[in-house]
């Protein structure tokens, strides 16, 4: 049963976590003691402790590693991400999280390929920025005052710059003490390069009108500090003109193309910086020579011309004598002279006044004050002439301009109207007068061709109850007869009295009735 | 010709103004009253660059830095 249902039926032993965490460390620490490891620099971390923790990778995998302090600090490479490295270390564990790492006494670029194309990378970079562009380049000071140098305060290489200045020119030297290689060389050099142009002119520290960055020749790892982005950067930024020096001739590192001038040694720098102080004597001396030669020479010709000048000026006497003689031949010809000179203008004035009489001016005053009189008699009549002249035709173009033959044509018009209607009065008048003449012939005719004028041939018109009778029968039968004569009516008969019926009829008919 | 008061002048300034006065006075085409004027300038100007020529001394000194790398004064340097 027991043998059964043993779960731990296995003669594997059994651990405690710190038992094989320890087991762990052992072997690992055992099996890696020492080895180098080539990989490309990952993450980097730099605390102010000083340690610098950093990842190594490939493509695949990752290890952690830690760089103490002091290996930090003597590198001559610092590791950058990115950058191929071999590693040189240990490993260790680190049992509290169950990590393992690589403790790296040594890190350097994996041949020279990597740390160049790096280089070409950040040089690349900078100069995208604009930091190579030669116009950021300043000019150099003829003579400075005070020559800052960053360099190693020991070493051949200040010795060199001081040496070569003391031959030219000697002048004040600021040293700026840096290392000139390994990991401090960078920051220092850049720091460096920023407190010098941090001086103030009023500082404690006097502020240099020049600085010369300057390292001895070197591997390409040992001048790596000079091509640091920090450090060019630094000098990029200085505001006071700097001269690079690192390496020799064939070496370049980055700051000498960020520098205001590259110098191939510091030597050259020294060269570079000041000119020979004894030429420069030379040539005040000689100019002075020169200047006071000139002004001699000069001093000298113009004196010379003036004692030429002066011996050329004839006496005083000399020049006086001549015209002393004439002034008097004159002086003596001067009196008559002054006579004739009168008498001949007396004379000409008496020929000039005799015409001057003021009857010759009343009459010329006449004469033009008739001519003007002429001229305004004459002036105010051509004027109404003129204006005459002018209304006439004035007048005759408005004569034209009137209604005249609109008023001709009205005037025709009205007398052939009056015309007209007195042919028109006259020929209604003689139309009525002729149809008064007919009518009144006519009526003369009516007249006469009447029963009234029967009447007063003697006939008589009888008339019955109110009718006309002809006949007998008729008469007979009438209640009352009436007879008409030419001058008035006969009634026969009351209601029945019996009148002749007819004038014409024999009375002795009436007389039977 | 400028007339900036030479004891203001730059050593290059004085020097490059002293080679153009020596220049107009040996042309000799001044005027008398002028060319004496030039050479009193010159005479100053020699002076100045004599003065700056004479300043040549050799001063070495080395920046102390406390541990933060800060400057804190100079010490001088000798026999290098």
């Amino acid at each position: 049963m027991d043998l059964i249902d043993d779960d731990g039926a296995t003669n594997t032993p059994e651990y405690t976590v710190s038992e094989l965490s320890g087991a762990v460390k052992r072997t690992i620490e055992g099996e890696f003691g020492f080895v180098r490891v080539k990989g490309e620099v990952g993450r980097v971390s730099r605390p102010r402790s000083g340690h610098v923790y950093l990842d190594l990778k490939d493509d695949r995998a990752v290890i952690a590693g830690v760089m103490w302090k002091g290996v930090a600090a003597r590198l001559q490479t610092q590791p950058e991400e990115g950058m191929e490295v071999v590693a040189t270390g240990r490993l260790t564990t680190f049992p509290g999280q169950s990590k393992y790492q690589i403790v790296i006494d040594d890190i350097r670029p994996a041949g020279m390929g990597a740390l160049m194309a790096m280089l070409e990378k950040r040089k690349a970079a900078l100069q995208a920025e604009g930091l190579f562009d030669p116009a950021r380049k300043k000019k150099l000071p003829y003579l400075p005052d005070i020559i800052g140098v960053v360099t190693s305060p020991s070493g051949a290489v200040i010795r060199d710059i001081l040496h070569r200045l003391r031959d030219r020119f000697p002048r004040k030297v600021l040293i700026w003490p840096v290392a000139v290689q390994g990991a401090a060389c960078a920051p220092e050099v850049a720091r460096a390069i920023a407190g010098f142009n941090a001086l103030g002119p009023g500082g404690a520290l006097p502020r240099p009108d020049l600085i010369i960055v300057a390292r001895g020749g070197g591997s390409v790892e040992d001048l790596w500090g000079f091509n640091e982005e920090v450090v060019a950067r630094a000098a990029a930024n200085s505001t006071i003109p700097l001269i690079s020096a690192v390496g020799h001739e064939t070496d370049t590192t980055l700051i000498d193309f960020v520098s205001d001038m590259r110098a191939p040694t510091p030597t050259a720098a020294a060269e570079l910086a000041v000119p020979v102080r004894m030429e420069l004597l030379s040539f005040v001396a000689e100019a002075g020579a020169r200047m006071t030669r000139a002004m001699g020479q000069r001093l000298e010709m113009r004196g010379q011309r003036l004692r030429d000048l002066s011996r050329a000026l004839p006496r005083p006497e000399d020049l006086v004598e001549g015209p002393r003689q004439r002034l008097d031949v004159l002086g003596d010809r001067l009196p008559g002279a002054l006579r004739r000179m009168v008498d001949r203008q007396r004379l000409r004035l008496s020929e000039q006044a005799g015409s001057l009489r003021p009857s010759v001016l009343r009459r010329a005053i006449a004469a033009e004050q008739a001519r003007m009189a002429d001229r305004a008699s004459r002036l105010s009549p051509a004027l109404t002439r003129r204006v005459q002249a002018e209304r006439q035709g004035f007048d005759r173009l408005a004569a034209r301009l009137t209604l005249r033959a609109a008023m001709r044509e009205m005037q025709a018009g009205r007398d052939r109207l009056a015309t007209l209607s007195r042919r028109l009065d006259e020929a209604q008048r003689a139309r009525v007068t002729g149809l008064r003449g007919t009518l009144e012939a006519l009526d003369r005719l009516r007249e006469t061709l009447g029963y009234r004028e029967t009447l007063r041939r003697g006939y008589a018109v009888v008339r019955g109850d109110g009718q006309v009778v002809t006949t007998r029968g008729q008469a007979e039968a009438a209640h009352g007869l009436e007879i008409e004569f030419a001058d008035g009516r006969l009634k026969l008969g009351g209601g029945g009295a019996r009148k002749p019926a007819k004038p014409a009829k024999p009375p002795e008919q009436g007389s039977l009735f | 010709m400028s007339e900036t008061a030479v004891s203001e002048m730059s050593f290059e300034q004085a020097m490059a103004e002293l080679e153009q006065v020596v220049g107009q006075l040996e042309r000799g085409d001044v005027a008398l009253e002028e060319s004496i004027k030039l050479y009193e300038r010159g005479a100053e100007l020699r002076k100045r660059c004599d003065q700056k020529l004479k300043e040549a001394e050799e001063k070495v000194a080395a920046i102390t830095l406390d541990a933060e790398g800060t400057p804190t004064g100079t010490k001088p340097v000798e026999g290098l």
